[in-house]
């Protein structure tokens, strides 16, 4: 199943995260992940909320260049080698992984690792097959992640 | 102390004589041009009806563009095979402003030149290394024929490769260096990463600063920290190059060598002339050119004629340094940019967005350009790598138009703050 990134293209510049996140947290939509990359003067933030469309729509709406896009958001047992099954796999299929990141879903038990690829049907059909469960946005938007309190 | 003193010190009213006489005959010799004959013969001009300096007034002027459309040899006024010489204004590409010179240009334009530098005291016991670029730019080659007109060792070192330029000034015991003044600054920095102090450790004693607009508090800096004489240079390839006007050891304006041109200072609005000390836009007229006369060119350079004689005894009037443009041209580091020629090449790529502003600051001692450029809200796919590689590609792109490296900032679209009417695309902020 596939998900959605929201990526949001920004100077590189103090107040630029907090206009994003104002604006989400005025429309009551839940981040679920968040990643930021930069180079140099620019940089591109990257999040996974509850309702990406609408998300989409209310930043375009304040002005800000937003782009939806296609990702994979893995369940993986949060556990040592959750992750190197799934890297493993994506090697041995000769997919090339762009961007990644990760969040823990209940610790100790279950995490989501969120991969943008470059063959996305492939990788969404060998996972499929290798008995990963990837989740869609109705699937991202039930979940509430723990906060691994000990 | 006078490299011609006949001339340097000719009577006012002789000169006057002299400029009517070079101008009659340069009118005669620009009619036969494709480009002067026809616009003579369109505007029923009769060059032959010129009877005083003033009558001048009476032809139309010419233009940067003019030259551009009648490029490559529409103003050439000597049979091909008599041209010896080709010279390009820098930072245009495509339809550059070409200047073709036979023997004889070459030879008045580096007696001119060595002029130049005589007057501000070299000799032929000099050493002088030439840190400019050789090639279509004047002022490598016109500075470097000048020298040796004088019979000074002349080092062609070219531009760039500091450290090689502080060895050789080292190795060579050089006296006299031309320079673009904010390449002089930076040097500077260099010799202290050294530990060499040039006040000290270099027998410099004179520098020909130029092809660059500068202030009296920049040349006084450079003054302090060589501690040798920074004298402005004032040209532009279609007068030539270098040689145009100069300081004289008083330091007070520069003399423009009026037995060569015929200088006008304009309102560049009305275009009347303005009296001498006002200021306006210089307009000038080869007086010794038969390669390819220009006539009453609109340099777009504002300055003045400083009313009264120079105390070095030289009759020929000085202009005061140039305050800037008519027109929106950029120099830095020595080239010419016109934002339209960004304009041009921004809007080409694909990915960049509407507008974009161009900010030039001078850090430390360099010139640098900046262009904000918005990006397009399509182009932008979520990936990092894609829009790092639009900015590399801005990058070359403006790099092989302009010859100069800028620095690239890709901004959000609509960011840039868009004026009333015309839109601000250049934002200065060097100081001294």
């Amino acid at each position: 199943m596939i998900a959605y990134q929201l990526s949001i293209f920004a100077e590189n510049k103090p107040g630029k995260l907090a206009k994003v996140t104002g604006v989400l947290a005025r429309e009551n939509i839940s981040i679920r992940a968040t990643t930021i990359s930069t180079s140099d003067t620019f940089g591109v933030i990257s999040l996974i909320v509850d309702d990406p469309q609408r998300a989409e729509a209310v930043l375009t709406g304040a002005g800000m260049t937003v782009h939806l896009r296609r990702v994979l958001a893995v369940l993986i047992p949060d556990k040592p080698g959750g992750l190197d099954k799934l890297t493993q796999l994506l090697l041995k299929e000769e997919i090339n992984i762009n961007n990644a990141y990760g969040f823990v879903l209940e610790s100790s038990q279950k995490a989501v690792f969120v991969v943008d690829v470059d063959q996305m049907e492939k990788a969404e059909k060998v996972l499929e097959k290798n008995g990963f469960q990837t989740l869609d946005t109705q699937a991202l938007s039930a979940i509430e992640p723990s906060c691994g309190s000990k | 102390m006078y490299w011609e003193k006949d001339i340097e010190t000719i009577e006012r009213k002789k000169l006057d004589e002299l400029q009517l006489t070079r101008l009659k005959n340069t009118l005669a010799k620009a009619g036969k041009s494709f480009y002067y004959g026809k616009k003579f013969k369109e505007q029923k001009i009769d060059a032959g009806a010129v009877k005083s300096l003033r009558d001048i007034q009476k032809i139309p002027f010419t233009t940067k563009d003019d030259l551009r459309e009648n490029w490559p040899y529409g103003l050439v006024a000597s049979h091909k095979d008599d041209l010896v010489r080709m010279h390009s204004s820098s930072g245009t590409t495509g339809r550059a402003t070409v200047i073709f010179h036979t023997a004889d240009d070459i030879a008045v334009w580096t007696n001119l030149v060595a002029r130049c530098m005589y007057m501000a005291g070299m000799r032929k016991s000099d050493v002088f290394q030439n840190m400019m670029t050789y090639g279509l730019f004047t002022g490598g080659l016109g500075f470097h024929y000048g020298a040796e007109k004088i019979g000074a060792l002349v080092i062609p070192a070219g531009a760039g490769n500091s450290k090689r330029q502080i060895q050789l000034m080292m190795d060579f015991q050089t006296t006299v260096v031309h320079v673009i003044p904010s390449y002089a600054l930076h040097l500077s920095t260099v010799f202290s990463e050294l530990h060499i102090d040039p006040r000290r450790d270099t027998k410099v004693r004179i520098a020909f600063v130029g092809a660059e607009p500068h202030t009296e508090k920049m040349r006084k800096k450079i003054e302090d920290i060589y501690g040798y004489k920074a004298f402005n240079s004032y040209g532009l390839s279609e007068m030539n190059g270098p040689g145009v006007a100069f300081e004289c050891p008083e330091q007070q304006g520069m003399h423009i060598w009026e037995d060569s041109f015929l200088a006008e200072i304009i309102d560049p609005q009305t275009f009347e002339p303005v009296a001498d000390g006002a200021e306006g836009e210089l307009v000038l007229t080869t007086l010794q050119r038969d390669g390819m006369p220009v006539i009453r060119y609109r340099t777009k350079d504002l300055t003045r004629i400083i009313p009264g004689r120079c105390s070095c005894g030289r009759t020929h009037r000085r202009i005061e340094r140039i305050k800037g443009r008519t027109d929106d041209m950029l120099i830095i580091k020595g080239v010419n940019i016109f934002p339209m020629q960004i304009e041009k090449k921004l809007m080409e790529i694909p990915g960049v967005g509407t507008n974009f502003l161009i900010v030039l600051s001078r850090d430390e001692f360099n010139d640098s350009m900046t262009v904000k450029v918005e990006v397009n809200k399509e182009y932008f796919s979520g990936e990092l790598k894609k829009m790092e590689m639009l900015r590399k590609k801005i990058v070359e792109e403006l790099k092989s138009e302009i010859l100069i490296t800028p620095k690239i900032d890709l901004v959000e679209p609509d960011s840039i703050p868009k004026g009333e009417g015309k839109a601000v695309r250049v934002i200065d902020n060097r100081k001294d």
